[in-house]
């Protein structure tokens, strides 16, 4: 009758690549075991569009155009732990090579001057999130709680932070479960 | 006769005249973390991750001789928080991409932060424009991990007899530089035989077509840890 509520949990993927989802996956049939402790809210596995009031937010991916940010504090706002998932969202990761790079020349150099295109122009479409001029990692936009890298962060790993999350410890992943790589 | 000791963590370590307290912690069995200090070399005293409490002071251990009776601190939660910040500087101030780094696995930077569960930067990254040297046929060197622990400085200095590297500029200016007037690692005498090429503890000096010869995963920090390997017995295989 009185179960414990089930904790809400929401997942995004900001400028990532979707490996750390995956390697949420790769939990395995542990899924079931997290499946009894939590339900999903704004996630690329349920497609809810927004986050409403949550418990856990895991942000995969850094932070590379302004939709990213408004999703970011979105996030912020709603969750109350705020965890960055994997190399891209602890520090820019491979999106954040381009950082050295001036945006537009950038820009210029990928739709204006290679050719083959069949119009020279830089997409301009206002559905389209501006470019910031830098990626960064989100803990430069926003406070985040916890961190856990990796690229990805083995299933394990994964498994082994939410497990100590949601029976309330603090989060512990060290050697040899600590990986950058 | 029997030696003098020093109190490191409250266990007593014994020493020589002279002797610095991290390399009497070593002999002795004990871990003091460092990143510029080794052991064919005299202390440089940089990295400052060897950074110890000695009666209420901060020192670096790999500089500091010991005394009789001295109370060190190392392996306690504040020293290995203050240790954590500096490895937190270090990786902002370059381009640390360990997913994208030849040397993930090998990198003492990156087993250091292991050892210390550095878990996140926290700083604002600065993101520096540092070109890679891709001219030599052997080794390639990327500038952009470079945290001036002048190793490769002193190996190619003191060692190779070439004095190929030199660190120039100060403060946040301070930077690796290559001794050749076009700046190029082409234009030395440097060959990968060099006690130089093998030195470096990041991933700035990497020798060609063997960067992926050992998986990610199956590589030297993989196995063990940092302050395993880093110990006297096991000094080399690294």
């Amino acid at each position: 009758m009185n179960a414990p509520r089930k904790l809400r949990i929401a997942t995004v993927s900001l400028a990532g690549c979707f490996g750390c989802h995956m390697s949420l996956l790769d939990i395995d049939e542990q899924v079931f075991a997290l499946l009894e402790r939590v339900e999903f809210d704004r996630s690329p596995l349920t497609d809810i569009k927004h986050c409403g009031p949550c418990d856990i937010g895991l942000v995969e991916g850094g932070v590379c155009n302004s939709e990213n940010v408004h999703v970011l504090r979105e996030f912020r706002a709603e969750c109350k732990t705020l965890v960055a998932l994997g190399a891209c969202a602890v520090n820019g990761g491979l999106p954040a090579q381009r950082n050295h790079i001036d945006v537009g020349r950038c820009l210029s150099a990928v739709f204006q001057s290679r050719p083959g295109m069949d119009t020279a122009e830089v997409p301009d479409d206002p559905e389209l999130p501006l470019p910031l001029d830098k990626v960064h990692p989100i803990h430069e936009v926003v406070r985040v709680d916890y961190f856990l890298p990796g690229c990805p962060p083995s299933g394990e790993a994964i498994w082994q932070f939410l497990s100590d999350l949601l029976a309330g410890r603090t989060p512990r992943v060290a050697s040899p479960l600590l990986h950058f790589d | 006769m029997s030696r003098p000791t020093f109190l490191l963590d409250g266990q007593p370590v014994a020493f020589d005249d002279g002797q610095m307290i991290l390399d009497a912690a070593r002999a002795a069995g004990r871990y003091i973390p460092h990143l510029c200090w080794h052991p064919d070399f005299p202390p440089h005293g940089s990295c400052k991750l060897c950074v110890v409490k000695v009666a209420g002071r901060h020192v670096s251990a790999c500089a500091t001789p010991a005394r009789a009776g001295a109370e060190v601190e190392s392996d306690t939660p504040e020293i290995n928080a203050e240790r954590r910040t500096l490895l937190q500087l270090l990786f902002v101030e370059g381009n640390h991409f360990c997913p994208a780094c030849e040397k993930s696995g090998n990198c003492q930077l990156q087993a250091m932060a292991y050892d210390l569960e550095m878990t996140t930067p926290r700083f604002r990254h600065f993101y520096p424009d540092r070109p890679v040297d891709a001219s030599h046929p052997e080794v390639l060197l990327d500038f952009n991990r470079c945290i001036y622990c002048e190793l490769c400085v002193r190996a190619s200095r003191e060692q190779d007899g070439k004095s190929v590297f030199a660190l120039t500029g100060r403060g946040i200016h301070k930077h690796l530089v290559v001794n050749a007037e076009s700046g190029r690692l082409a234009d030395t005498d440097f060959s990968a035989a060099d006690k130089a090429a093998d030195i470096c503890p990041v991933g700035v000096i990497l020798k060609k077509r063997v960067g992926f010869a050992v998986p990610i995963g199956e590589r030297t920090y993989d196995r063990a840890p940092l302050h395993e390997l880093a110990m006297p017995k096991t000094e080399g295989k690294g």
